[in-house]
């Protein structure tokens, strides 16, 4: 036990203040809280689908979680159910034999339903492109709020996508 | 073995990695199987090809002297070929997944339900065919996919999939239990196949790596180092020396981040949240490194035909090797926190045991392989610059459980760290790109040891520089279906924990 405490007191609070000590992400950190207490009560809640990308895209999404980006401290959590989803976070482009199951689980999703495409493949299939097996971008099957470009899409990026899918549906 | 075949027809294949082809008819191709089984050589991978009007069906092997490639011609109208599945099972997905692509059948199997087709296309078309006109998807009939049914007093199923519960690729999953008790897991996956085959045939030779960097995104700098050297074969060309020593630290830069990320990830699974907000703080850090020096978090698009495609220079590279330096100290201390805690080992010693004679039987390769005796390292066997020159320490266990693929991780995260500082330490100066000479017709082939396993490249490219037919291999077609086996009689609680400790690819088997 006390191996793990002093790791944990010599580790200290890594998470930054802005993530990737990026200024125009400082000023939007104070107004994600913001948006999510105006828009949602208390905080956002993510569920992620796979529909199809490399998984290059999740693996910023993973990072996302880390401890520099304090994402719980935002207010945004992940479900594992998209019946307790606020938003939905897609990647890849959408393979045909996801396309079913990505619309089964917006359907399942109460609204709002904010959706955010991730990376290239999300926005417009990216280098996969449109085939007998790609329908393409996520809007191909279903509404999206926000895009955000990238291959893969940095963490603050998604973040400023999240932020941006809550404030436009103000 | 190379040599043995070398009366009949095999021929080499030029490039960086040991290889030979045999164009055999049937009863050779049987033979040569049947050879490489009896001298416990490896199959690594089986794919198709179109031949004018008529096809070819392709097998790969890993025996002593290097890869080992067979091809076998069929024609259109017998559209059949002696299946290698009853010697090598891992080629049972792979035959089907060539049926579905090509339209030609292997003639050995009982299991002839679809792999990749989940109705997104017809059963009479084929995608890798010339006549395939289709360039959107059809509609998709309801799922059907025929399980195998466990019957007994209080057996049932548990279907999971394809989104699962979190943060993951998709696949289905379904479970035949008693109880907590897993009596059968049968995996159905292909929920990601996007066409990557036939989207090869739209790239020229020279930009294909960036599809290659994309099959699985975790292991791209393997996949674009094997793409690379399989088109540096074609072009006749080889990489400048600073190049190759280059491409290995981005590797081992790779092996490391993924290996932090899944020791944090077993930490977490075993109840350990603490594992999880440490080992995902280094990975981060580590990523940012990376970011730095080559300019991409995970060095995506950074190994490109003729070298690498940017040099970040010494004075970056000698801080990549004190980092690593770094590393090595914040880990041994979690190392030691690991060992020490009951509870962690407690669900780590005989979860998920696959013995060495299962992994040996069923062909289990890279990381999972050698923590079930399986000492197969390319870096190791078949070892090309910079590993001839600096040596790698092969990390093999034999328990086979999720103890030993954590000791085993954490062993090769300790070899990399080292491999980061040595390659620093004696990298030669010079170029490290070479311009690429004129498009010419050929064949070649790329093999590296990726973080997972070996990852293989077999590429055809034309005479007008354009890419004919690639086929990339993940080492997930080999253990997918050793995960099946390794969840038997453990309790469905214990899934994450052992499915995270093989942590395999989805994107790269669905293709």
């Amino acid at each position: 036990m006390i191996p793990i405490l002093l790791k944990i007191a010599r580790s200290g609070i890594v998470s930054e203040p802005a993530p990737g000590q990026r200024d125009e992400w400082r000023a939007a950190e104070a107004r994600i809280q913001d948006e999510i207490l105006r828009m949602l009560g208390r905080a956002l809640v993510i569920r992620e689908v796979d529909a199809g990308s490399c998984n290059g895209c999740e693996l910023e999404i993973h990072a996302m979680s880390g401890p520099r980006y304090n994402l719980e401290g935002l207010g945004i959590r992940f479900a594992a159910s998209p019946r307790h989803a606020d938003l939905l976070l897609v990647t890849g482009p959408v393979a045909i034999n996801m396309r079913e199951p990505l619309r089964i689980a917006y359907e399942a999703m109460p609204g709002p339903k904010l959706v955010v495409a991730v990376g290239d493949c999300g926005c417009n299939g990216g280098i996969f492109g449109e085939s007998y097996a790609s329908v393409g971008g996520v809007e191909k099957v279903i509404p999206v709020d926000v895009a955000v470009p990238g291959c893969p899409p940095p963490p603050v990026a998604i973040l400023q996508g999240i932020l941006t899918a809550i404030s436009s549906r103000g | 073995m190379r040599e043995l075949f070398a009366g009949r027809g095999a021929q080499p294949i030029a490039g960086a990695v040991p290889a030979a082809i045999l164009r055999a008819d049937e009863a050779l191709w049987v033979e040569a199987a049947r050879s490489v089984h009896d001298t416990a050589g490896r199959l690594v991978s089986v794919w198709g090809a179109r031949r004018g009007e008529d096809f070819a069906v392709l097998a790969a092997y890993e025996i002593v002297s290097g890869l080992f490639v067979v091809e076998l011609p069929v024609a259109a109208s017998h559209g059949r070929y002696a299946g290698l599945a009853g010697l090598f099972p891992a080629a049972n997905r792979m035959q089907r997944a060539l049926h579905d692509l090509l339209g030609v059948r292997a003639d050995d199997t009982q299991d002839a339900r679809p792999w990749l087709r989940h109705g997104g296309w017809r059963e009479d078309e084929f995608p890798l065919r010339a006549d395939f006109a289709r360039s959107a998807p059809g509609s998709v009939e309801p799922d059907r996919y025929a399980f195998v049914r466990v019957d007994g007093d209080g057996v049932h199923e548990i279907p999971v999939g394809p989104i699962h519960a979190g943060v993951i690729e998709p696949g289905h999953f379904r479970f035949s239990v008693v109880g907590e008790k897993v009596l059968r897991l049968e995996e159905h996956l292909g929920y990601t196949h996007k066409g990557i085959d036939k989207r090869f045939e739209s790239f020229a030779v020279a930009d294909g790596h960036r599809l290659a960097g994309r099959i699985s995104g975790d292991s791209t700098v393997a996949y674009a180092w094997a793409y690379s050297q399989a088109a540096e074969a074609t072009l006749g060309l080889a990489a400048p020396p600073r190049a190759a020593w280059l491409r290995a630290l981005l590797l081992e830069r790779e092996r490391i981040a993924n290996h932090l990320g899944d020791l944090g990830a077993l930490g977490n699974d075993g109840g350990f949240g603490f594992a999880l907000a440490q080992f995902m703080r280094l990975k981060e850090d580590w990523l940012r490194a990376t970011g730095d020096a080559f300019g991409h978090r995970y060095a995506m698009d950074a190994v490109v035909p003729g070298g690498v495609a940017s040099d970040p220079g010494d004075a970056k590279l000698a801080h990549l090797a004190h980092d690593a330096h770094v590393l090595a100290r914040e880990v041994r201390q979690l190392r030691r926190i690991f060992d020490e805690h009951s509870g962690l080992q407690d669900r780590f010693i005989t979860a998920g045991r696959v013995t060495p004679e299962l992994a040996r039987r069923l062909g289990l390769v890279g990381l999972a392989g050698r923590a079930s005796g399986q000492a197969f390292d390319l870096r190791v066997d078949h070892p090309i610059a910079p590993y001839d020159e600096i040596g790698v320490k092969k990390i093999v266990y034999v328990a086979g459980d999720v103890a030993a693929r954590v000791h085993g991780r954490f062993d090769e995260l300790f070899e990399s760290l080292r491999l980061c500082e040595a390659i620093v330490e004696r990298i030669p100066h010079g170029e490290s790109r070479a311009q690429l000479p004129s498009a010419r017709e050929g064949f070649g082939v790329g093999w590296i040891e990726g973080w997972r396993g070996p990852v293989m490249v077999a590429l055809e490219a034309g005479d007008d520089g354009r890419i004919r037919r690639c086929h990339a291999h993940d080492p997930s077609w080999h253990n997918w279906p050793v995960l099946e086996h390794a969840v038997m009689g453990n309790i469905v609680p214990d899934f994450p924990l052992i499915n995270k400790s093989f942590n395999l690819t989805y994107a790269g088997v669905d293709l």
